[in-house]
């Protein structure tokens, strides 16, 4: 490790409503791994986001070869040797790896792109970075690991001096990950600083020389990685102090009955062989860090997505589900973790999204009964007191808090009995979702059984009953509320990573 | 009240009844009772055209077969009539049949194969333009005129009584405008033609067979096809083959003028019927006043860049709150 690179100082942001970065540091050296960790909406991507300009801070320094720096935007950091690889590639497929690489600043040859240079000049990255891509191949042609390596050629490119990984390894196999890691230490050599974004502990271990952990928009501490263990880095991800007592013991009656079983469900990568059981009246906690596979599970089980295997039975009796529309029909709601895009129709009115699920029962003939249908929404304000000036307001003019209500009235109306809550407080400020919980509690109270999705730790042993956690598509654990901790959970949660 | 006058179709409404004015003005002939009935005729059936064509639309995607698949329809129509001797009643419903068939198939291509509406309706409208002429073996095909009587249903849209001519088609139009705009705005067919213009997948996620109601959408646009034929029929003696492209410009231009949003969610029948008005108008008055065809090209761009760009600030607006 050499002298310090980059110095990131008391760094604060905030978003309305979200304290999301609270006094952060972080310091890179030269020819080091640094890996930041945190869970999900820990301030690892928002951080890395204020550093390359996408984000301006509010307040605190960063230090870039001694001197105090502020880019205001990719672009100006990546002229300044600070490059991000993201997880999601941003490549044009129909262009070949070397158009790619130079894109938008193509070498010129008079008014011609100067083709051979560029060609020439992709070949030397490459040899820099060991590896064989032929630049004149097409991107789409390639396999993900070795876009990814364009990527990291294209960053190099940029004659860069800080490189940052976020999640690089999440879509690569097992090969492709040696390789990437081969790339890596081939850029320590060359005293490079890298940030290494990911949440699997076995490649920290592997990869990187220090550790910064992150927890709810605040700097946790840092550790030298070969000196400390997978369980300090899960104590420090996790050990907040919890405000919000978690739930004590489970309200299910013992001998309630199965409402929804799901047996050896596989659907695409994300969903292998998940089995589990939903009671009557229970709030199913399902959590697990990004990526893990509980959206995909939750989709397969609803119709949204296909499914290649599993069976789902309904009160004992198998059902097949093929659609949203057969979902409905057993009487499953989803309520989506992106409620603009998939839990509401926003530039409609309240009553129109509160009978769009089931607008056949309010129906006077061939026509909709325009009275029955306000009269029924307006209940459901009412209920849920959800905070509009009427019922024909429209979705859009609400808050967050309330648009959430209007999915939940959705499926109310519908009177469905199994509903899948899929992050129900994302995006919502903290006295609604307090409002969201009460809701949440009495609805299973009444009978309803919840299957509710969640990356909020406090969250979780708050509201659920019954704890399932998954990992990388796959059921890791099923915890009884009364012996579930933050510790267990998160280790259940990356222990498909481990092994 | 104050929204109302806030309204894209009210505002064009205004526009109409601005450009009748103006061009009564400056134009004596235009005044004319024969010129109305003249510029009627053809209003008919673009505003049957865009009655059909707002459901595409709504949906955000487009049927661009409607044009030569009106012509297609009247042809083969004529070709019964003529060569088949089938009464005209049934060749009429044939037109129908004929329209609903190809909105289906459209339906089918964009809701189920996914294909881009401008790709799939493209095709369509080639498919038409060519199988027409080809039944019609090449040939002008005439429908039985107005004198003969066969021609009864010259009646549907102009009826003649001691010389002196009625625009009955008015009612036709009016009587579909209430059916569709009630469609539109009281039945499923019509919320869920909106949802899915506004937030397909929302949409599909509450249960509702999206598919089926996508096809729908199609289906009644081919509909409205089929019976705008039997307008242009009647408004034209002859129905040439090889014609009918470019005719649903003027259907989709006028939906748009009267407020349908481009990118789908938004629109009315009412607001189409204006739109079309608004449309025919300048057609028929720009000649009128001294411009040239040329000219009535450029302006009707210009009228539609106009509308489009309402919807678009709309729309932003929209996204902003």
């Amino acid at each position: 490790m050499g002298d310090v690179i980059l110095e990131m100082k008391d760094i604060d942001k905030s978003f309305p409503g979200v304290h999301a970065l609270d006094h952060v540091s972080l310091e890179v050296r030269k020819g080091e791994v640094h890996a930041l960790m945190g869970e999900n909406g820990a301030g690892k991507s928002t951080l890395m986001k204020v550093l390359t300009g996408i984000y301006t801070k509010d307040d605190g320094e960063i230090i870039y070869e001694g001197k105090n720096v502020e880019f205001h935007n990719t672009r100006e950091a990546q002229d300044n040797g600070v490059v991000i690889v993201h997880q999601e590639l941003n490549m044009v497929g129909d262009l070949t790896v070397a158009q790619n690489i130079f894109i938008g600043r193509e070498p010129r040859k008079g008014f011609m792109i100067d083709d051979k240079k560029m060609i020439e000049d992709s070949k030397a990255l490459f040899e820099r970075l060991k590896i064989h891509i032929d630049p004149t191949e097409k991107m789409s042609d390639l396999t993900v690991g070795k876009q990814q390596m364009c990527e990291i050629a294209k960053a190099i490119s940029h004659n860069c001096k800080v490189i940052i990984f976020d999640e690089p390894s999440a879509a690569l196999t097992e090969k492709e990950i040696e390789d990437l890691f081969t790339i890596i230490r081939d850029l320590r050599e060359q005293q490079l600083g890298i940030v290494y974004i990911s949440h699997r502990m076995d490649e920290i271990k592997v990869i990187t020389d220090r550790v910064t952990v992150m927890r709810d928009g605040t700097y946790v501490g840092t550790l030298i990685t070969k000196d400390c263990t997978k369980e300090d880095i899960i104590n420090m991800m996790v050990g907040r102090v919890i405000y919000e007592k978690p739930k004590e013991k489970s309200m299910v009656a013992p001998d309630a009955p199965v409402v929804l079983k799901v047996e050896h469900l596989n659907a695409g990568k994300m969903v292998q062989d998940v089995s589990f059981e939903l009671k009557k009246g229970e709030i199913l906690g399902f959590s697990g860090l990004m990526g893990a596979g509980r959206t995909e599970t939750a989709r397969a089980i609803f119709g949204a997505d296909p499914k290649q295997s599993g069976d789902i039975y309904i009160n004992g009796q198998k059902v097949e589900i093929n659609s949203p529309e057969d979902a409905v029909r057993h009487g499953i709601g989803y309520l989506s973790e992106d409620r603009r895009r998939y839990g509401v129709v926003v530039q409609k009115t309240i009553i129109e999204n509160s009978t769009l699920a089931c607008l056949e029962d309010y129906m006077n003939g061939l026509f909709i009964d325009k009275g029955k249908e306000k009269e029924v929404s307006e209940k459901y304000i009412k209920e849920l007191a959800t905070k509009t000036p009427s019922s024909d307001q429209l979705v859009v003019n609400l808050s967050g808090g309330n648009q959430q209500k209007v999915v939940i009235a959705k499926w109310l109306v519908k009177n469905s009995d199994i509903l899948i809550f899929d992050e129900p407080t994302r995006g919502i400020d903290v006295g609604a979702k307090n409002e969201i919980y009460k809701l949440m509690n009495r609805l299973a109270e009444q009978g309803k059984s919840i299957i509710m999705i969640s990356s909020e730790m406090t969250e979780i042993l708050r509201m659920s009953d019954r704890i399932v956690v998954m990992c990388e598509g796959k059921k890791t654990g099923e915890i009884a509320i009364e012996e579930a901790s933050q510790e267990l959970i998160m280790d259940k949660a990356t222990r498909n990573i481990q092994d | 009240m104050k929204k109302i006058f806030k309204e894209q179709k009210f505002i064009v409404l205004l526009v109409a009844i601005a450009l009748y004015i103006i061009f009564a003005l400056i134009s004596k002939d235009f005044r004319k009772y024969t010129t109305i009935i003249l510029m009627l005729d053809t209003t008919y059936y673009f505003v049957l055209l865009g009655i059909g064509v707002t459901f595409p639309l709504i949906t955000g995607g487009v049927d661009l077969s409607i044009g030569t698949g009106m012509v297609c329809y009247a042809l083969v129509g004529g070709f019964l009539i003529r060569d088949h001797k089938w009464p005209v009643i049934a060749a009429m419903l044939f037109c129908v049949l004929f329209g609903l068939l190809v909105g289906c198939v459209n339906g089918v291509l964009v809701a189920i194969m996914d294909l881009p509406p401008f790709l799939a309706t493209l095709c369509t409208c080639m498919i038409t333009r060519g199988l027409g002429t080809r039944i019609a073996n090449q040939q002008a095909v005439p429908w039985p005129t107005a004198k003969v009587a066969e021609g009864w249903f010259h009646n549907l849209f102009k009826l003649s009584i001691n010389k002196v001519k009625y625009p009955t088609g008015i009612i036709v139009v009016i009587v579909f405008v209430v059916i569709m705009a009630f469609v539109l705005n009281h039945t499923r067919m019509g919320r869920y033609t909106i949802a899915i213009g506004s937030n397909k997948e929302a949409t599909r996620l509450s249960g509702v067979n999206v598919k089926a109601y996508h096809i729908a959408a199609y289906a009644i646009c081919g509909l409205f096809a089929g019976l705008a034929s039997i307008g242009y029929a009647a408004a034209t003696p002859t129905v040439q083959p090889g014609t009918g492209a470019g005719l649903e410009l003027d259907a989709i231009g006028g939906a748009i003028v009267g407020g349908v949003s481009a990118a789908g969610g938004v629109g009315s029948i009412e607001g189409t019927l204006i739109g079309v008005l608004v449309i025919q108008l300048l057609k028929t008055g720009l000649p009128f006043i001294g411009l040239e065809a040329n000219w009535q090209q450029i302006i009707m761009g210009l009228v539609l860049i106009g509308a489009v760009i309402i919807d678009v600030i709309k729309q932003r607006r929209a996204a902003a709150m």
